[in-house]
């Protein structure tokens, strides 16, 4: 006879309820951990996207990303014909707003060379930028669709194809356009000042220099020599992709990454405060019975087994119920939610442990209980 | 073990609670001798050390000195002998107590079948003898029932089914024909009766219902934690 179960039945309503609000719990608890996942998983989007070997980027900075970096555009060419070398594009990035229909859309303008490496991997509608002016591929999380126009700067681009999942580390989705495109629209946003220059022809410099440069390199060539090569320029600066992965991670997204990683910390803490409140509060309210089970004559284990037994149901049902809920809610995030069923099995873990160390105050309780307290009223 | 076997043996037992100022000395150098097959009558006077007297031979409570044989089997020596009362309790006494304690989560035929269980019956062979006791009793139309749906004189019945379930040798029994109208209370001793001599069992109840006086072999009397002669 399982005294846990029908002890669940008999007040089934109450620990149905008990669970739900134990697995709205594990909701937030499982959709802070999906952020947080989607906040790292988002930022090196970007730095993924172009499926780099090698970073070319300025001197002294640990750009493109984390810090500002020009470099000159013409660095291309020389870079590309260095041994090693299968293909090498150069790369600009700017954050731009725009007003299309009623919305202002923060955009992440990437532009690249077509037909050399940083343009986007696949195009999941329409088609990729053809070799004509004022053009862009959008992810689609701008709301544009192919065949859309919208002004940036001077002109109208028209939207050639869409993409997915390409943002920054701030989650502003990216448009891709031809990095001339991408220069003269820098040009155009540039302060008053810096466009009186241009006007004057000083820009010409300003204007011929481009983020970083993206190089892929060929099979078993070996990166570090090239990367030591590179670096032997004075004004370039040369990362692996882990190297630019690792920057990302290390000073974008760090603060928010703590942020959430705390508020995780302390959603944990106090699942675990509220599970252990719950269990023992089950117990509590069972001495009595428990009492009549020792009285009766029932031995430790039956009496263990009711408590840990109820414990553990608990415990995996909130956490199936926040699982089920997570899933379903997970795409109205404004942000991805990214959910590894590594996660879901630490958490998993982490209940089972609360669940036990809970049930244990109780059993500590229950234990001390004298049979005689079963014969009072 | 047979018929006229000491199967309750209780030696110079004393029981006091607190100390100095609040010490209430509950029994005093008691000697009890029950034999298998005896019914006997627990009587006297509202804080004279009854139930005292019942749970020390239970095995719920200390006595402060003394000695206890159950069974044959010295049991309490200054100290427990045992370290498994709980075990003894289910294989050898029953208890039948004034607030009858049935597990409410658990249906009446679920709350006698459970010590079957604890004991080791065969699931379908302890459903089966708590059918029997059930209907014996008179509330087997309501097995299926949980004790909250349970009158009080239900409840006692089911309680008593429960403390009979495992062929227990001495029964212990709190007042337990107090919740039942005169046929049912004599339909309770006419079973425990039965029990005594098929089972060769030791009964000691508790009791103030004087209808009944007549069914017990010996009556018990205790003034002042002092068994007495009347
Ligand atoms: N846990 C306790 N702590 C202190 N004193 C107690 C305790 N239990 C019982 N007593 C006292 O011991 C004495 C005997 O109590 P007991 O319960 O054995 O009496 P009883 O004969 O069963 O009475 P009743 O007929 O009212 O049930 C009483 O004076 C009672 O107040
Ligand atoms: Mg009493």
């Amino acid at each position: 006879m399982n005294l846990a179960l029908k002890d669940i039945r008999h007040g089934l309503f109450r620990f149905v309820l008990t669970c739900f609000g134990l697995g709205l719990l594990m909701t937030v608890v499982l959709a802070m951990i999906g952020i947080y996942n989607g906040l790292v998983a988002d930022a090196l989007a970007v730095v993924k996207a172009p499926a780099a070997d090698v970073w070319v980027v300025e001197a002294g900075t640990k750009g493109p990303f984390a810090e500002a970096s020009s470099i000159p555009v013409d660095t291309r060419d020389t870079v590309a014909r260095m041994p090693g070398v299968a293909e090498a594009g150069a790369i600009n990035y700017q954050t731009v707003e725009a007003s299309f229909q009623d919305r202002t859309l923060r955009l992440y303008v990437i532009g690249y060379e077509p037909g050399r490496p940083g343009g986007p991997q696949t195009i999941a509608e329409g088609r990729g930028i053809g070799t004509s002016h004022f053009e862009l591929v959008a992810d689609r999380k701008t709301g544009l669709v192919p065949g859309d126009t919208i002004r940036l700067g001077r002109h109208r681009f028209t939207v050639a194809g869409l993409v997915d999942g390409a943002m920054n580390s701030g989650g502003d989705p990216a448009v891709y356009m031809t990095l001339a495109d991408a220069m003269a629209l820098q040009i155009e946003l540039a302060p008053a000042d810096q466009r009186v220059q241009v006007a004057r022809g000083a820009g010409a410099v300003k204007s011929a220099s481009v983020a970083a440069v993206i190089v892929r390199v060929m099979p078993g060539a070996d990166v570090d020599l090239l990367t030591a090569t590179l670096r032997q320029w004075k004004h370039l600066a040369a990362l692996s992709q882990a190297e630019q992965e690792n920057i990302l991670l290390a000073s974008v997204v760090d603060r928010a990454r703590r942020q959430i990683g705390l508020f995780l910390g302390i959603l944990l803490t106090v699942s675990a405060v509220v599970i252990a409140l719950i269990i023992y509060t089950m117990t509590m309210e069972k001495l009595k019975q428990i009492a009549t089970l020792k009285l009766i004559g029932a031995p430790d284990r039956s009496v263990v087994g009711l408590i840990v037994q109820q414990a553990l149901i608990l415990g995996a049902s909130g956490w199936g119920i926040g699982l089920v809920l997570i899933l379903l809610v997970k795409d109205v995030f404004p942000r991805r939610v990214v959910l590894e069923p590594f996660n879901v099995a630490v958490l998993a873990g982490i209940i089972f442990v609360v669940c036990i160390a809970a049930s244990g105050l109780g059993v500590r309780a229950a234990m001390k209980v004298d049979p005689a307290t079963a014969l009072g009223g | 073990m047979a018929i006229g076997d000491i199967l309750v043996d209780v030696q110079a037992v004393a029981k006091h609670y607190g100390d100095g100022e609040t010490r209430v000395d509950a029994l005093r150098q008691v000697d009890l001798q029950v034999r298998a097959g005896e019914v006997i009558a627990l009587l006297g006077p509202s804080g004279s050390g009854k139930t005292t007297l019942l749970n020390i031979i239970g095995c719920i409570l200390d006595p402060s000195s003394g000695r206890v044989m159950l069974d044959g089997e010295p049991v309490f020596d200054g100290k427990w002998l045992r370290s498994d009362l709980r075990r003894l309790r289910l294989d050898k006494i029953g208890f039948i107590f004034q607030a009858h304690n049935l597990l409410p989560f658990l249906t009446a035929a679920e709350n006698v079948s459970l010590v079957l269980d604890l004991a080791g019956w065969p699931a379908d062979k302890g459903k089966e003898r708590a059918r029997e006791l059930l209907d014996y009793l008179e509330v087997g139309h309501r097995a299926g029932v949980k004790p909250a749906l349970l009158s009080g004189g239900e409840a006692q019945r089911v309680a008593i089914a429960r403390a009979l379930a495992n062929r227990p040798r001495i029964i212990l029994a709190d007042e337990p024909t107090a919740a039942l109208d005169s046929k049912r209370a004599q339909l309770v001793m006419d079973l425990l009766r039965k029990l005594a001599t098929e089972q060769e069992a030791s009964i000691l109840t508790v009791t103030h219902d004087e209808k009944i006086f007549d069914r017990f072999d010996r009556l018990i009397h205790l003034r002042d934690g002092r068994l007495v002669d009347e």
